[in-house]
């Protein structure tokens, strides 16, 4: 019977039973909790246990510290990242559209992307003054130097094919740009938020660790002056799970806009 | 046909890309005159101008020196009289069937409803009605390559210019597209200008096989195909057929091996 049974559908059979890979990243997990645990308990480590970061979890949630902590860390980078986004597109694709363009602001571009944006936090401090301007500056830069990059690479690689097929049925340049270059380099974008993201990310908890009065590296720096090592691990896991969801968030967007690409 | 002024003149055109040393001839002083609702394949190595000449037609290269005519005036730039199908296909990935087919009307600035009509029309006439909404990355070869024809017929050119449209196809549905391409044609006599590497179909689809040579690119040989409409199978397998097609061949491949030993 059982030789029956496993003749089945191969789709009826999956339908309920959790995909493999989710189930390997469950036990994954698990089994590196097991081995924090176990290296607190035994005495190896330092380090505080899972159950002593949990608690003080629940207490930051509680007192609504980790949420304002969250939200000021979270409001610098979107704000960063919108405006570094929302500039850089206009940028790539004028330096992807005309050479005149590109020659003039490629070299500026391939200076700063060199600079480490943290490395201009001393000069923004002392040119923009201590308040949140600082830090969303580099943010932008973050965020502005990986996308402009990413549209001027999308919009120099459309498929040249594609640009004489509208052109032959009757296609101005505008509408060109509009109908072939910006859909076709859609996906390149995508990728450059993706990186620009990552980068702002980890540039907000640089940025305040160096200055700031709020946010989570804030909470880090504060926790450390009082060894206070479960606040650490509560912000630096908060960090880690903020920033997978906002990839999750460019990811899935990503599959929504540039679905009609064909993947391997 | 000879009284009519021709729909497509090359007087003289060469083609010479780079500059100095690097200099290359992709055609040299191309006389040509194709009639009004005649169909031309042309054929020969690589090298030999056969897609740059049809990129001059199409407005998409500009002629070195000489000129290139449609209709009785000088080709500048694209246009929608003038319908390319590309080997590669060129459709739009990241719209549907139906929205590639209506890009051009749109263009033309037909209302929703009759861009509508119009491309239902033409995915209809190519046999693409149960994929109108489907993105091209779900359609096989034949069916891109079907959907880039109905895009092309769907503004109406005067003139189709087919650049190896059926060169990635398999045997059988490239035959199956030579047939519907010359059933069509029966209907509109509309003048093609069809590039191909295959002998076979060059001959199968033409009134006139055009030969070009390579380095530089020129003109070969002129051979008439003096086989009736429609063609089918009886023709693609009678003598006659094997006799000109022996005689592209030879104008083709074994004068350009010549040249080259």
């Amino acid at each position: 019977m059982s030789v029956i049974s496993d003749a089945e559908p191969p789709d009826q059979k999956r339908r309920g039973v959790p995909p493999r890979a989710l189930v390997l990243g469950i036990i994954s997990f698990a089994a590196g909790i097991g081995l924090w645990w176990l290296a607190t308990v035994s005495g190896l480590s330092v380090l505080p246990n899972p159950l002593a970061v949990a608690i003080r979890f629940g207490e930051l949630l509680a007192n609504g510290q980790l949420l304002s902590d969250a939200g000021a860390s979270l409001a610098r980078v979107l704000t960063g990242f919108v405006i570094g986004t929302a500039v850089a597109i206009p940028v790539g694709f004028l330096m992807g559209w005309y050479k005149t363009a590109r020659s003039l602001i490629d070299p500026w571009i391939q200076f700063f992307r060199v600079v480490p944006p943290l490395a201009i936090i001393p000069l923004a401090i002392v040119t923009l003054g201590i308040d949140e301007k600082p830090k969303i500056f580099v943010i932008f830069l973050a965020a502005f130097l990986s996308s402009v990059v990413a549209t001027y690479q999308g919009v120099i690689s459309v498929d040249k094919t594609y640009i004489n097929a509208a052109r032959v049925l009757g296609a101005s340049d505008r509408t060109i740009f509009a109908k072939v270059v910006i859909p076709a380099s859609t996906p390149f974008i995508l990728v450059g938020f993706r990186i620009g993201l990552g980068s702002a990310w980890a540039t907000v908890v640089a940025a305040e660790l160096i200055a700031a009065q709020s946010g989570l590296g804030f909470r880090m720096q504060q926790a450390q002056l009082y060894y206070d090592l479960p606040t650490i691990f509560v912000s630096l896991i908060t960090i880690g799970i903020l920033g997978l969801i906002m990839d999750r968030v460019v990811v899935w967007s990503d599959t929504r806009l540039t679905g009609w690409q064909e993947r391997m | 046909m000879d009284t009519q002024d021709p729909k497509i003149r090359f007087d003289n055109v060469t083609k010479v890309f780079g500059e100095g040393v690097d200099a290359f001839t992709a055609l040299r002083n191309l006389n040509l005159d194709i009639a009004d609702g005649e169909i031309v394949t042309v054929v020969g190595p690589s090298g030999c101008g056969k897609s740059t000449a049809m990129n001059i037609v199409a407005g998409l290269q500009d002629v070195t020196s000489g000129q290139c005519l449609v209709n009785g005036t000088e080709v500048h730039g694209p246009g929608p009289d003038r319908g390319v199908i590309f080997q590669q296909y060129a459709l739009f990935p990241w719209l549907t069937v139906r929205k590639n087919v209506e890009f051009g009307l749109k263009l033309q600035g037909l209302g929703k409803d009759e861009r509508r009509k119009r491309a239902e029309h033409y995915i209809a006439l190519v046999g693409l009605s149960d994929f109108a909404d489907t993105l091209p990355k779900n359609l096989s070869g034949g069916m891109k390559q079907r959907c880039a024809i109905a895009r092309a017929y769907a503004v109406n050119p005067s003139v189709l210019l087919m650049d190896e449209p059926f060169g990635a196809l398999d045997a059988l549905t490239r035959v199956r597209l030579q047939d519907q391409l010359l059933d069509t044609w029966s209907r509109d006599k509309r003048t093609i200008m069809f590039i191909t590497h295959d002998v076979d179909e060059a001959v199968y689809l033409a009134h006139r096989v055009i030969v070009l040579a390579a380095r530089p690119g020129r003109l070969q040989e002129i051979i008439e195909v003096d086989l009736p409409f429609p063609r089918n199978e009886d023709i693609r397998l009678s003598s006659e057929f094997t006799k000109i097609r022996n005689r592209v061949w030879h104008a083709v491949y074994t004068r350009s091996d010549k040249e080259t030993a």
